[in-house]
């Protein structure tokens, strides 16, 4: 079987999961507590204004009525209309997907680039410095909530120091954003030429994706440092001893490279829950990403940006599991897709 | 997918992610006359009449729209400027006249008012507008229903220049209303040519796209990011705005937000929290100002459901047991007005807010529910707005520790944002709860219409008394300068006092940060940047 059908028979298992969870969304949004008609009908409604904001947004309906019209947008793409902002869901999500993807990406970058060879290091040399410097990091790591850390380095970086730019979004004031293609000011500033963008975004982000990846670098290293472990305590690696190997042969070929499966399992699910774990630091950067949407959305009833929130999260994951299973197939080539 | 392309294409993001951090300041690198100006919340609709349209986006109806008439400027004594409720000037409207039996207003428009596009602002345009307001329901609706504005019929275009509104019945709220946000005057001829036949008030257009007269045109607006305004030179609603452009910021996190005004980046931080505001007094670099919100206060309600809350000895007991210093102190951290403490039962003068004749006496607080049909106590549930946290959660454990005292055991019930007004203010089914409803229109009556009527969205307590009712009735179109209106309202405020379905704590500030450069600052009814009278030195 081609890889191509493999992955087209995936997608459309995942049709199913993702019916399931949008009849499930849409019934949790209706049994939150809070009324969208009455929080929309602004501050000196009366019963009449209510029922006639009621009647707008549709409520008034059948829930099994509210249900199939809303399966029915679905269908033709429709996400609906986010109250909280005014803007179609589908918009909106497209416009802050890619500002949250952005700073994820740059966060998980670091992040491995650091915990990677930390862990590597810390197995290979047990009990050294490096390795209670790792267990420091892996502790200090998990231990700080995210936006202690992101409001410390705006406190050292950008109050006292002054090094860092005003936390105010993705890009410096004085700049406009590069015309849309990826979504990601990074790469799109890069397309366009325009390297001032470039630095500003990246100038901005510094930060955000620092204390992001601070976060995200405990699992990832003590993922690899057990991995390791494993790896160089097995037979083959003894054996590939014995014969003589160079110890950089060793180390990398055998021993990393079947450190890597449990390692590219994590780095998929702290992929996923930094998505939307990153509310925190998108709140104290100001930075407009896909969480503090979601966030905002649940506070007030938005149904249907909740709802959208889910359905692309959902959808995401599917692609990242999917991504997930590829990349497994390059690490071992016993591991198959259609197995 | 190969394994030696993956390495290949990583390297390269590797390269980008290691770009140097670059320092630019917005403040400093903007020219002169732009100001930069932070909120905490988001704007969703540049459209006010727009139903969802929520607090924060009424600004873009202040400053981008004119009405046809606007209010005054007053400076209180620590030189702060403050809108003047009773002095009503023009806007769009050149000159009015009131019939001789009060039941209409006439308006002359200025012939040199235009739109941003060019057409002249003509009475067809008021018109098209004000009926749009009572088309689209909601908040807009109602407002316009306190001015006696109910139907498109009292809305008359005399000729170009000459609009009419007649009313059902004199009132004084009449001419004040038509200076609110919601009155606004849009471009009907180019919002009926993006009309379709399932939207005749181009709601979907004018939501992203406004079409006035106003000081500043929306240059660019970037949902859940920031709104740039640039001037309008031809505006002649009032003296040219100093400021050319002005960028709006919306960040979320209140540290950042002190960060930034500390740090001397932005020029305003509109809105801070009551504690910010105390400490940012002591730092040299910012300059802040607060004024007293006008017709408002915070209020702890006694919902007359609730059983012993129906027993007048109770409530003046807990009216006595409530730690008022304490809670301006520690709730309000000393900004705001004290609303306790007040000379005499009965009162004398016909102001509103003013401090209740009750202090903080425990002893006596004993004595009255002792002489109440609850001696032994009772528990009751205090409920407050999540998010009103930051002066409801101290004022809230206060007075629960305060009651505790006295024999009331108090347990405190938080209810988030979106559930607020459903259960406070619709079902009004809390026992025990901290509000704070201000009124836009600055009269004593209007606040008891709100507030104290059974049935209305703000009384919260569902206090019902014929007696108020009727002076309610009576004083709410009458004209302040009526004779009768004075007795009146003594009398309603009397009735405050003694029955106290709504006990005051202090009246609140509206607390903005802002850089010493940054002159004309002016506090609204409407609590939303005002950017026109604004300038940097």
């Amino acid at each position: 079987m081609s890889t191509f059908v493999v992955i087209l028979g995936r997608l459309l298992q995942a049709v199913p999961t993702l019916f399931g969870i949008v009849a499930v969304v849409f019934l949790m949004t209706r049994a939150l507590p809070g009324d969208p008609a009455v929080f929309f009908a602004g501050p000196a409604a009366t019963p009449e204004s209510i029922a006639e904001i009621r009647a707008q947004l549709g409520l008034d309906q059948s829930l099994a009525t509210q249900f199939v019209q809303y399966l029915g947008a679905l269908a033709s793409g429709d996400l609906g209309q986010s109250l909280s902002t005014g803007q179609p869901v589908a918009d909106e999500l497209m416009r802050r997907l890619p500002a949250s993807l952005e700073l994820t990406l740059v966060a998980l970058l670091i992040s491995v680039s650091i915990a990677v060879p930390l862990g590597v290091l810390a197995a290979v040399r047990q009990d050294s410095w490096i390795d209670q410097l790792c267990r420091f990091v892996v502790t200090a790591g998990v231990s700080l909530p995210t936006f202690f850390t992101g409001l410390l380095l705006l406190y050292v970086f950008y109050f006292l120091l002054g090094i860092a730019p005003a936390p105010l979004g993705r890009l410096d004031i004085l700049f406009v954003p590069p015309p849309h293609v990826t979504g990601f000011y990074l790469v799109d500033g890069a397309l366009a030429g325009q390297w001032d963008v470039v630095g500003s975004a990246a100038a901005q982000i510094a930060l955000p994706s620092v204390t992001l990846a601070l976060f995200t670098l405990a699992p990832l290293a003590r993922m690899t440092r057990a991995a390791m472990l494993q790896a160089l305590g097995s037979e083959y690696i003894r054996t590939a001893r014995a014969a003589g190997l160079s110890r950089a042969r060793v180390l990398f070929v055998y021993a990393f490279r079947n450190a890597l499966l449990p390692v590219v399992t994590t780095l998929g699910m702290v992929f996923s829950f930094s998505l939307g774990a990153n509310v925190l630091v998108e709140k104290v950067f100001s930075w407009p990403g896909i969480g503090s949407f979601a966030i905002e959305a649940l506070v007030v009833s938005d149904y249907a940006a909740v709802q959208g929130f889910v359905l692309s999260m959902a959808v995401l994951f599917v692609l990242l599991n999917l991504c997930v299973d590829l990349l497994y197939t390059l690490i071992d080539p016993r591991v198959r897709l259609d197995a | 997918m190969k394994r030696r392309d993956l390495l290949k294409s990583s390297g390269a993001l590797l390269g980008a992610a290691a770009l140097p951090m670059l320092k630019t300041s917005a403040a400093w690198a903007a020219p002169a006359d732009t100001a930069v100006i932070l909120i905490g919340n988001t704007i969703n609709s540049l459209d006010i009449h727009r139903p969802g349209t929520n607090r924060p986006s009424y600004q873009v109806a202040v400053n981008c729209y004119d009405r046809l008439v606007t209010f005054g400027t007053k400076t209180l004594a620590d030189g702060t400027l403050v809108y003047d409720y009773d002095t009503i000037e023009p806007e769009l409207a050149e000159s009015w006249t009131i019939a001789p039996d009060r039941k209409s207003i006439t308006f002359k428009l200025k012939p040199t008012a235009k739109f941003w596009d060019g057409t002249p602002v003509t009475a067809e345009d008021v018109k098209w507008s004000f009926d749009r307001a009572l088309a689209l329901g909601g908040f807009p609706k109602v407002q316009m229903g306190a001015g006696g504005f109910v139907e498109p019929a009292q809305f008359v275009v005399v000729d170009a220049q000459t609009f009419r509104i007649d009313l059902k019945k004199p009132s004084k709220l009449s001419l004040p209303n038509l200076g609110v946000p919601v009155a606004v005057i849009i471009n009907s001829k180019a919002a009926k040519a993006k009309a379709t036949a399932s939207d005749p008030w181009a709601a979907e257009f004018l939501h992203k796209t406004p079409l006035g007269s106003g000081a500043y045109k929306v240059e660019r607006w970037d949902s859940g990011q920031q709104l740039v305004y640039v001037r309008n030179d031809d505006w002649v609603g009032g003296p040219k705005p100093a400021l050319r452009r002005v960028i709006i910021r919306e960040v979320p996190s209140l540290a950042t937000r002190r960060a930034l005004i500390e740090r001397g980046d932005v020029h305003l931080s509109f809105q801070i929290p009551n504690k910010d505001a105390q400490e940012l007094t002591a730092n040299k670099k910012v300059k802040v100002v607060g004024a007293p919100i006008d017709n408002c206060i915070y209020v702890a309600c006694l919902n007359q459901n609730f059983e012993p809350f129906r027993d007048a000895k109770v409530r003046q007991a807990i009216a006595h047991a409530i730690p008022y210093e304490q809670i301006h102190k520690q709730a309000a951290y000393g900004r705001g007005v004290p609303m306790w403490g007040g000379k005499s039962a009965k009162p004398t003068e016909a102001v509103w807010p003013q401090p209740f004749p009750y202090t903080t006496d425990l002893d006596k607080a004993k004595a009255l529910l002792a002489q109440s049909g609850f001696a032994k106590g009772f528990e009751v549930p205090l409920s407050y707005d999540l998010g009103e946290a930051d002066w409801g959660e101290p004022a809230a454990l206060l007075i629960q520790e305060s009651l505790g005292k006295i024999g009331i055991k108090v347990t405190l019930d938080k209810i988030p944002g979106a559930n607020w007004r459903t259960v406070a203010l619709v079902e009004k089914k809390l026992p025990f709860l901290l509000e704070n409803f201000g009124g836009w229109l600055n009269t004593p009556c209007y606040y008891f219409y709100w507030a104290y009527i059974k049935g209305n969205l703000f009384n919260a307590s569902n206090y019902d008394d014929a007696q108020v009712k009727a002076l309610v009735e009576e004083t709410l179109h009458m004209e302040k300068s009526d004779p009768a209106y004075a007795p009146k309202i003594l009398q309603l405020i009397e009735k405050a006092f003694v029955d106290l379905p709504r006990i005051p704590l202090w009246q609140p500030t509206l607390e903005s940060a802002m850089s010493p450069a940054l002159g004309g600052y002016e506090t609204w009814f409407h609590r939303q940047v005002d950017a026109r009278s604004m300038k940097l030195s």
